[in-house]
């Protein structure tokens, strides 16, 4: 197996010699997308005309269904089928366990119980949308109704440790936290999230004999078209999945739902394609969410500033059959150094949607916690709050004592506090005004694990010179399908013009899809894998062909530049080689594998947030008037997709500050918000000056490129930036996000304001 | 969404006989509101009579040195007459503190007045409301009411009227002029549009059915200073909290009640000298909140101390 060092070789990703690494390639599929010509999961023409299902769901949190009557549904205009738990055909069973990472079986519309208000319990399938739309509010179902628990604040009694975890202890916190001469304690929540994907998920799926071939939105390509299998109980060979064009997925689309198991299922029923898409209510309650939270944050310094105090405990909740924790409190382990430690989680069983990953799972709710903690001791310190963290930046790993692979959060916040004009901010809160606006400043770090899974991909190049990529991997709006081209275009030294880009296809070699902001390196470095390959066969085939000016010479010394393979000044255009001697082209496969050793590092993506609003002291109201992120995360492939998913980041987390989040109504069980137009993510109004710069950085013990990934980086730590700034403009911290008119106009209030 | 019969009306006169001709006939024009909730069933019209190009979208000025506004002119068409940024500026900017851009490119004038409450229980059909079904009950009574009315609710009925052009256009004392079923025009003042829910939540004004609205008629501006003030947890596509409109010695409010809100005993207790905290007291002496809304009537008390003093020309 490979280590880290082998990963610090010369490569042409590294050598860049075209340039075309870290370039601001438009993206490969932009055109398609906004000409409205990439055909997503629902709008796939299958072989003959689909028929419609819809999803019906229960209106109860917990029970279990005694009855269903689809009398009215299946008499309905245009129905042609109606399913209810006792009415669908058979699928395997759901196993006892499951883990995310295999494929395992997970039947539809399985047994009588609700688990949650919402939870899909029929479909009715029908010869147009209207049809199956009208006909779906026709089926009625009779419940025995259990008591629920509902409600995560009367609850939280009944947190346990998450199922085979136990908090991490470093030192004596308790002592320390005890003794230390300034602490800070306080609670912080946040609530439920729903991913709102503009692409609710979607499937098209159609038969031709024993072959079931599905469209559907996922980030996960061969997990899910093997979930398909099980749960049909079919051979896996049997399950062409595609997903070529994805329309968000945030980590709501890293499982599948009912729109998948069902519309396979009836296709084969009917013998006809079926499509079944989610409507914007039910993506609320169907799919996954990320989980409300409370956090409890101590800190205990000496009156220099120094942590030797530091504690992180975050109590959250999962649906009562699941098990998914939403980890808020790993960053803090890996953040500032402090000899004294404590971190862990609380989980509580609810009857609500099954919460699951969503966009930097854990950062994205920590880092609201502790970056304010940490904003609210600086002041009681007297100190500046960069100050006050760079004062306890860690040498090493604080928890595990391991080596950082590289590590420049300092410069990120030096750089950022000299670009966004830090020395201008005044401590004491309260002091700028512009109009009827209160002005202030804050900032926050910001702390990303980093990740590189098991992958493959192949590589083509054809009789044109054209290379093409092929491998299973997602494109969830990323840039997959650009930086998969700029890294086979600058391999194999060929224009970007020259590169296809296959991807989303069970059929295809395998990769582990998008998630976790592994998705550049992992899919990047196959690639780069079987690209270095593809070039050795091309260099042995030249200096084989009697044929090629190459002829007899030595494949390592073979160049690949502009379309032409050369040896010093011999050369011919690739696809004459090609075509000349291999006319029906070349193939070579590529893979990654993490390093043996590449647990020997602590490694993350850094950054700093910074960030200037704008409070109405009359309203309550807070702007976002400016803000700024400075990142080091590797090597960066595409300046242009690395920036976008930075600031989509930081917009979200500025979303999650001011405006974000669902409630349950706790005498039903359901979300109150269920459309876009209530669940609040920003506008364009809401962004006022927004960048993110991306700092020179090489991380060789990432993987071969030295690359990270940026997809979730910029979420985490964005909120709290917002909410010290808030802070600084008005002198109100409000603990409970987000931070909404009524809940800072309270503050305000108490303050005399 | 439910099939529905469509037809096109040639003249505002045929568009109303044919609204009394058809049971369960709705007019639609920007459909930016009805066709949503088609979608969800909570409108379930069997045929819609598109009046949206009927030649009634022209801004004209009146004899009396007022504004007629045609009822199908698009909110943005409205908004950005240079007659009415003149002398209405507050009505101008009302309009665009509503919706998207591209709903107000859509929506008409008269569609704006006849859009439906944004309380989530009208919305959720899995919850009881008597506004979508009359005698269910009313799920935002004792729900997450946040955004529910302050003023003039009924134990039937918390919802608020969402429309920002409506505020200002109680606050300019703008008449609505209409045509009934029977051909009969009619013009009365805008706070007799709107009706509050008392017993009655699913009729949400005073029209008979089949009556339809023409345009929206201003009269000459009063004097004094126009502002209108909207305060929202979203900075733009966002139901408002509250909003406030001033002009000159008339003050509306709006998202508190079931319709536009005019602050009479704001404006009372301001002609005989209070000062505009005082005089928002005042009006909030009638406010009751339901739970979750207790902070709209702090937050109206402190928009319209601010409003009016800004219209005062004091700094706020």
């Amino acid at each position: 197996m490979s280590s880290v060092h082998d990963w610090e070789a010369p490569n042409p990703v590294k050598t860049n010699r075209s340039g075309l690494i870290g370039k601001a390639v438009d993206r490969y599929e932009g055109p398609l997308k906004v000409t409205g010509t990439a055909p997503y999961a629902y709008e796939v023409e299958p072989p003959s005309p689909a028929a419609y299902g819809v999803l019906v769901t229960s209106t109860v949190a917990r029970g279990r269904i005694v009855a269903a009557d689809t009398a009215a549904a299946e008499a309905a205009p245009g129905v042609l089928l109606v399913w209810t738990p006792f009415t669908v055909p058979a699928q395997a069973e759901r196993p006892a366990v499951t883990d995310f990472w295999s494929a395992s079986a997970d039947p539809a519309l399985e047994d009588d119980r609700v688990r949650y208000f919402g939870q899909a319990v029929g479909l009715v399938v029908a010869d147009t949308l209207e049809n199956a739309t009208a006909a779906a509010k026709l089926v009625a179902f009779s419940y025995e109704q259990e008591p629920a628990q509902l409600v995560f604040d009367q609850h939280l009694g009944e947190a346990r440790d998450p199922p085979g975890e136990s908090d991490v202890r470093v030192g004596d916190f308790e002592a320390a936290f005890a003794a230390a001469p300034v602490t800070l304690e306080g609670t912080w929540k946040t609530p439920l999230q729903n991913h709102c994907q503009m692409e609710p998920c979607a499937t098209t799926a159609w038969w031709e004999g024993d072959k079931l071939t599905v469209h559907t939105s996922v980030q996960m390509v061969r997990r899910t078209q093997q979930g398909l299998a099980l749960t049909l109980q079919i051979p896996k060979e049997n399950v062409r999945l595609l997903t070529r064009y994805i329309g968000g997925g945030f980590g709501g689309k890293g499982s599948s739902y009912e729109d998948l198991t069902l519309a396979a299922l009836a296709a084969r029923a009917l013998d006809r394609p079926v499509k079944i898409a989610l409507t914007r209510q039910q993506m609320m309650t169907v799919t996954i969410h990320r989980p409300a939270t409370v956090m409890d944050v101590k800190l205990g310094a000496t009156p220099d500033g120094r942590l030797t105090a530091m504690s992180l405990i975050t109590t959250t909740h999962c649906n009562r059959r699941g098990t998914f924790t939403e980890h808020a409190s790993n960053f803090a382990r890996s953040l500032y150094a402090a000899p004294n430690r404590l971190t862990g989680h609380r989980l509580v069983k609810l009857d609500l949607p099954h919460a699951g990953a969503m966009r930097a799972p854990g950062e994205a709710s920590g880092m609201l916690s502790l970056e304010v903690a940490m904003d609210e001791l600086a002041e009681k310190l007297g100190m500046d709050p960069i100050q006050l963290r760079i004062l306890n930046e860690p040498e090493v790993d604080p928890e595990t004592g391991k080596p950082f692979s590289i590590r420049q959060l300092v410069r990120c916040m030096k750089e950022g506090a000299q670009l966004f004009g830090w020395d201008r901010r005044l401590p004491t809160p309260g002091q700028v005004r512009d109009g009827r606006w209160l002005v202030g400043f804050g900032m926050a770090a910001a702390i990303r694990g980093n990740f590189l899974l098991p992958a493959r991909c192949s590589f083509f190049v054809d009789a044109e010179g054209v290379i093409t990529v092929r491998q299973g991997m997602t494109d969830i709006g990323t840039g997959t399908y650009t930086v998969l081209a700029q890294i086979a275009a600058e391999t194999l030294g060929v224009p970007l013009g020259a590169v296809r880009v296959e991807i989303g296809d069970s059929e295809l070699p395998p990769a582990p899809g998008s998630g976790g902001q592994f998705g550049a390196a992992t899919a990047g470095s196959a690639a780069l894998d079987a690209g270095m390959n593809l070039r050795k066969a091309i260099a042995e085939l030249a200096v084989a062909d009697a044929g090629s000016p190459l002829f007899g010479g030595r494949p390592d010394q073979v160049t690949f530049q502009d379309g032409v393979v050369a040896i010093e000044n011999r050369s011919e255009r690739l696809g004459d080689l090609i075509r000349r001697a291999a006319p029906d082209g070349l193939t070579a496969q590529g893979e990654i594998r993490p390093a043996a050793d590449a647990r020997n590092w602590s490694q993350h993506t850094y950054g700093a947030h910074f960030c200037e609003v704008g409070v109405d002291p009359v309203t309550g109201e807070t702007r976002m008037r400016r803000m700024l992120g400075v990142f080091a995360a590797g090597r960066i492939l595409n300046w242009k997709t690395a920036r976008s998913q930075l600031t989509g980041g930081m917009i979200w987390g500025v979303a999650s500050a001011l405006t974000e989040g669902n409630a349950i109504d706790p005498r039903y069980g359901s979300l109150i918000n269920q459309d876009l137009a209530s669940y609040l993510v920003p506008v364009q109004a809401d962004i006022g000056e927004l960048d993110a710069i991306m700092l020179d950085e090489v991380d060789d013990k990432a993987n071969p490129m030295g690359i990270k990934g940026v997809g979730e980086l910029g979420i985490s730590g964005a909120g709290a930036a917002v909410a010290n700034a808030i802070y600084n403009a008005c002198g109100v911290r409000v603990r409970d996000y987000p931070i909404t008119p009524d809940k800072l106009l309270a503050g305000l209030m108490a303050k005399g304001m | 969404m439910k099939a529905f019969t469509y037809e096109r009306a040639q003249s505002a006169e045929a568009a109303v006989k044919a609204a009394t001709a058809t049971p369960a006939a709705k007019f639609i024009a920007g459909g930016t509101n009805l066709l949503d909730l088609m979608k969800l069933e909570i409108e379930q019209p069997q045929h819609l009579i598109d009046v949206g190009r009927l030649p009634m979208a022209a801004v004209e000025d009146t004899a009396d040195g007022g504004l007629k506004i045609g009822a199908m002119a698009s909110n943005s068409h409205a908004a950005a007459d240079p007659r009415v940024r003149q002398r209405y500026p507050l009505l101008s900017e009302a309009i665009v503190a509503g919706g998207s851009p591209q709903l107000r490119n859509k929506a008409s004038v008269g569609g704006n007045l006849m859009q439906r409450t944004r309380c989530a229980y009208f919305y959720d059909t899995s919850k009881p409301c008597n506004k979508r079904q009359p005698g269910a009950g009313c799920a935002a009574l004792e729900g997450l009411n946040r955004n529910a009315a302050i003023f003039g609710a009924s134990h039937a009925c918390i919802a608020t009227h969402p429309s920002d052009m409506a505020v200002a256009l109680a606050a300019l004392d703008a008449r609505v002029e209409t045509l009934s079923p029977t051909g009969q025009a009619r013009s009365f003042p805008i706070l007799e549009l709107h009706r509050l829910p008392a017993e009655r939540p699913e009729m949400d004004t005073h029209l008979v059915p089949g009556e339809l609205i023409t345009a929206v008629v201003l009269p000459p501006p009063p004097k004094g200073a126009q502002v209108y003030r909207k305060v929202r947890d979203r900075a733009s596509y966002a139901g408002g909290l509250a909003s406030i409109a001033v002009a000159g010695p008339n003050v509306a409010l709006g998202m508190v009640a079931h319709k536009p809100w005019r602050a009479v005993d704001a404006e009372a207790a301001l002609a005989a000298g209070a000062t505009p905290a005082e005089a928002m007291a005042r009006e909030l002496d009638g406010a009751s909140s339901a739970g979750r809304n207790d902070f709209k009537i702090a937050l109206v008390a402190r928009l319209g101390a601010a409003a009016l003093a800004e219209a005062k020309g004091e700094r706020t």
